[in-house]
This record gives C-alpha cells, sequence and structure tokens, in this order.
C-alpha cells in the first residue's frame, strides 16, 4: 500500500513531537490535558499533550506517537489542528477530516479514529483537573507512576 | 560503493528466477510446447523428456528417486495433498464415523498452508495437537514424543520455520515417526535449496517445497512421496487424467517443472556457498545493530536457524512504520496494522514473543543476490529509522523513565 504524500510528509517531518514534561511531571499541571490511548498490543500508542491558556485557548499542543505511519501523521496533524483552538473547536475536530485530509484508505481509518479519542481524552483531562479544583490535581499527582490508567478510548 | 535502490531482503517471501532458470524455460513456451501426457509424437516426447530430467534433478537435491517426485502447483498443494490425503489413506475409523478418525500431529508455528488442512481435517472427525515450541522456537522429539498417542496416524512439522528462520529437529522427528510406524510430513519449502537434505537419512515419509522460494518459477512446485521402507500412499485430492501416477491429475506445467529442476539443479551446486557468503552478511547484520541500538531482540534460536533469515524486534517502535522509514528498502513485519488484522504475527505469539515486540519485529531475507554494500546501506537506514522512531515514541520515553509497559492497564479498542 501507497502512502500519500502527506502522511509521508508528516512521516518524515512530524510537528510538535514532544511532550511538557514527564508523566509525573505533567499530571501535577492544570494547564496541560493528557491524553494517551491505544495499547501497545494493538500497534498504537498516542499520546497528546495540550497547553492551555488562562482564557480556554489551545495554545500548544505535543504529540507522542507508537503506531504506524499512518497513526504518527494523523497525530502530528491533530497537533496543528488543535493549536489555538478552544476547547470546543478542539472537540469538534473529526476523525473523517483527518482521513480526508490525509487522503487515508480504509483499512488506516482506525488510526484517525485514535487521534480524534486522543483528542477528546486531553481536553477531558484539563477539563476534569479544572473543574473539580486543586484537590483533585494534587491527588492525580499522587497516584505514582507504576499502575498507570490510561483513559478509555 | 554505491547501492541501487529498491533492495530485496525478502527472499523467504519469494525469490528472483535466475537467470539461468529462465534460459532453460524459455524454449518450452514456444518451440517444445507439447503435452508431456501426448505419447504419440515427438513434441509430446521432448516435453516429457524434459520433465524426467526435471524430476531426477529435483529428487537429486532432496537424496530420492525421480519415481518419488509429484509435481504440483507449489507447497500449498504439495501440504493439501500430503496432509489430506495421507489422512485418508491411513484414517483408523470408517469415514461415517464423527470423530476418532485419528489423531495429526503439527505445530503452531506451522505456515497456514499445513495449519487450514490440519483444522479442516478436525472438523471432519479426526484429532490434532498442536504443539507450541519453547521460546527458541524449536519443536524437538520430545515435544513430538510426548503429544504421540496409539492412534496418532500423521506428524506435520515444518524444517525451517518462514518467520523466523528456526530449524526444528525433524531428524530426529523423522526417526521418532518411523519407529512408532506413524507418517511423517515435513513443510521443507524454506530449507529445501539453501540445506542439504536427504529423505532416506533423514526418514522422512513426504516432504513439500516449491520453486520460487529457490530462484525458480512460481506456480510450481514438488511432493516427495517415499516408494519403499515403507511405501507412501495417499488419497488423491483432485481427480482428473491420472497424471503423476494417479496423485495428482492435470496437465503438466513442462514450463514450470524445466525451471523448478534447474533451479534445483543450481540450488545443488552453489548451496555450500551460498549459504558461507549469506551466513556472514547475516551476522554482520545482527551484529551491528545489536552495537548501534539498545533494546533489540533476535527472535527464535540465536544459533539454530537458516544462515540468510533474522527476525528481529526493535523495542518501542511499530514495524511498519519502521519499514516506512527504511527507504527502497523491501523486507516483511510481523505487524500487522489494519483494521482486518490488529493481530501480531501468529507465530512469534505462539513463542511467547509479548504482542508489542511482535509488532516490532522485521524479518529480514537474504538471497543469493544480496550484496555487502546492500547490508551496509541496509544497517544505515535501519539504524536511522529506529532513532527517528524513538524520538516520537511514547513507550521509548516510558522505559527510560523506568515504567514498566506491561504494567500499564491499556486501554483495549
Amino acid at each position: 500500500m501507497a502512502y500519500s504524500d502527506k502522511v509521508v510528509d508528516h512521516y518524515e517531518h512530524p510537528r510538535n513531537v514532544g511532550s511538557f514534561g514527564s508523566t509525573g511531571d505533567v499530571k501535577g499541571r492544570n494547564d496541560i490535558g493528557v491524553g494517551v490511548v491505544g495499547a501497545p498490543e494493538c500497534g498504537d500508542v498516542m499520546q497528546l499533550q495540550i497547553k492551555v491558556s488562562e482564557d480556554g485557548v489551545i495554545e500548544d499542543a505535543k504529540f507522542k506517537t507508537f503506531g504506524c505511519g499512518s497513526a504518527i501523521a494523523c497525530s502530528s496533524l491533530a497537533t496543528e489542528w488543535l493549536r489555538g483552538k478552544s476547547l470546543d473547536e478542539g472537540l469538534a475536530i473529526k476523525n473523517t477530516e483527518l482521513v480526508q485530509e490525509l487522503s487515508l484508505p480504509p483499512v488506516k481509518i482506525h488510526c484517525s479514529v485514535l487521534a480524534e479519542d486522543a483528542i477528546r481524552a486531553a481536553i477531558d483531562d484539563y477539563r476534569h483537573k479544572n473543574d473539580s479544583g486543586d484537590a483533585d490535581a494534587s491527588g492525580a499527582a499522587g497516584q505514582g507512576s507504576e499502575t498507570e490508567s490510561v483513559s478509555q478510548a | 560503493m554505491s547501492v541501487t535502490l529498491p533492495i530485496y531482503l525478502d527472499h523467504n517471501a519469494t525469490t528472483p528466477v535466475d537467470p539461468r532458470v529462465l534460459e532453460e524455460m524459455l524454449p518450452y513456451f514456444t518451440e517444445k510446447f507439447g503435452n508431456a501426457a501426448s505419447r504419440n509424437h515427438q513434441f509430446g516426447w521432448a516435453a516429457e523428456e524434459a520433465v524426467d530430467r526435471a524430476r531426477a534433478q529435483a529428487a537429486s537435491l532432496i537424496g530420492a528417486s525421480s519415481k518419488e517426485i509429484i509435481w504440483t502447483s507449489g507447497s500449498t498443494e504439495s501440504n493439501n495433498l500430503a496432509i489430506k490425503g495421507g489422512a485418508a489413506m491411513y484414517e483408523k475409523a470408517p469415514r461415517t464415523a464423527e470423530s476418532g478418525r485419528g489423531h495429526i500431529i503439527t505445530s503452531a508455528i506451522e505456515h497456514k498452508a499445513v495449519l487450514d488442512p490440519v483444522k479442516r481435517l478436525m472438523r471432519e472427525g479426526f484429532d490434532a495437537t498442536f504443539l507450541e515450541p519453547p521460546a527458541d522456537g524449536i519443536v524437538r522429539r520430545e515435544h513430538v514424543e510426548a503429544a504421540m498417542r496409539e492412534d496418532t496416524i500423521l506428524v506435520s512439522i515444518m524444517w525451517a520455520n518462514n518467520e523466523m528462520g528456526t530449524l526444528n529437529d525433524v531428524p530426529e522427528i523423522g526417526a521418532l515417526c518411523r519407529d512408532r510406524g506413524v507418517l511423517f510430513h515435513t513443510d521443507a519449502t524454506q530449507w529445501v535449496g539453501k540445506m542439504p537434505t536427504d529423505v532416506e537419512r533423514d526418514n522422512i515419509d513426504l516432504l513439500s517445497w516449491s520453486g520460487h522460494k529457490i530462484y525458480g518459477p512460481k506456480g510450481v512446485g514438488a511432493l516427495y512421496v517415499r516408494r519403499r521402507k515403507p511405501r507412501v500412499r495417499l488419497v488423491a485430492i483432485q481427480d482428473g487424467g491420472g497424471h503423476e501416477r494417479g496423485f495428482r491429475s492435470g496437465t503438466l506445467n513442462v514450463t514450470g517443472i524445466v525451471g523448478f529442476g534447474k533451479a534445483c539443479e543450481l540450488c545443488e551446486q552453489e548451496m555450500d556457498q551460498d549459504r558461507e557468503r549469506l551466513l556472514a552478511l547475516r551476522q554482520k547484520l545482527e551484529r551491528s545493530i545489536h552495537e548501534q541500538l539498545d533494546v533489540v531482540q533476535i527472535n527464535g534460536h540465536p544459533e539454530r536457524r537458516l544462515p540468510q533469515t533474522t527476525n528481529i524486534s526493535f523495542g518501542f517502535v511499530e514495524g511498519e512504520s519502521l519499514m516506512m522509514g527504511m527507504k527502497g528498502i523491501a523486507v516483511s513485519s510481523g505487524s500487522a496494522c489494519t483494521s482486518a488484522s490488529l493481530e501480531p504475527s501468529y507465530v512469534l505469539k505462539a513463542i511467547g514473543v509479548g504482542d508489542e515486540l511482535a509488532h516490532s519485529s522485521l524479518r529480514f531475507g537474504l538471497g543469493r543476490i544480496t550484496t555487502e554494500q546492500e547490508i551496509d546501506y541496509t544497517i544505515e537506514q535501519v539504524v536511522a529509522a529506529v532513532n527517528h522512531l524513538r524520538a516520537m515514541s511514547p513507550l521509548y520515553d516510558m522505559h527510560k523513565e523506568g515504567i514498566d509497559i506491561s504494567k500499564i492497564e491499556w486501554s483495549h479498542h
């Protein structure tokens, strides 16, 4: 199966790779939402982190992905699209838009679904941290990292 | 020295036709196009003579006699004929029984062309045991011996595994089966032509191999069927004109058979030098990758493998994306990241390679056309691609942070 030029471009020059700190660090930060979806045994894991300003704008987004070229491209593109959007605008990003932009073949649609799940999970995480105030954030940070739980897709 | 792209390192999937093989085949398309079954004119005689020559070449490669070679369309057909035809001939109970027709021993790491015929026989009243080899991937005599039953009628164990290149204890299993009077079939598709074969010494009753894995054409294969001590009989699965002593009806693929024979002859002549050269290249590939990358694992036994095959897992990177990064290099991935199948290789799973490492595995299959320059280029590309992907792998970060990935509760989708 040949990859589209856009997928190859994101694969070779991924946008916004990285994170805003280690798993433990970002847990305690209320301005950051983290979404980790997928599973290594399924061949895809996407980690998406968003940094949200006080007025609710996603000012930065970073990703790390274990997965095929299409999964990498979907997450890379998602970070580009998220930057500058409000949380609600972010939630409005649909997997079908990713499919269209990257010309993904039918067998790779699940990669775009995973990216949409990652966006949702990151925004949910941010809202969860901020809706229930400081107590929750410190509670989450106190959980330790040994048996980490990953948000449901 | 520069290399020409693309580089082909997938010789376990198929091999190019050797130009000397092609040359031998060409006259049989146009000038000597006769039907080998036409007994009454010279077109037929010429074709028959060519088929006989190929039969001798094929027999010689495996230490058999010409009369023991049955032409087929490839290993899938050879395996089907051996397993279904053998089971039907040696079954214990009458056909009306719903079960108890006999017991078959095979392994979980066989090719689908063995597993699926055995599964069909199970639906038709046969019992079967699928042996799971230990982590080194090698099926041994004692595994088969422990599974033997009073009603075992057939053992089918591949000689070399197609995904890892690991070598099973075929001669020892052959001896065991001979002692017990049980029919022994081996799918030797990856072995024959690369390694010395002697069906007499190794007590083999039925052996499958294929033209396109040994620098011959696709669509032609052979089944060795023992004729003496003991004489093996099979129930044909394809009815028709009674070709191939009734074992396999159908007009012979003369051009393919001529190519198959020539391919066998070349393998016999060049096997030793190819083996030595390719083993050195494979070892260079493995050693260099080990030196330049952490968390890599060679799957299967470290030494007991085909000289030209290696299967390597690169921790924390997914196989398909890795192939995408290795520009111009054709290898095969143990991962199948498609919506239809998120399952990684069942072979690697059977020997206990974790799912995430199975998704991270690549098979490198070297061959007659592989050069040292190509291997050097491949090492460079693999290392660069793994580093590129690890820089964006959340799993590699977790690994470096000391998080045990297997302890995380992942969401399964």
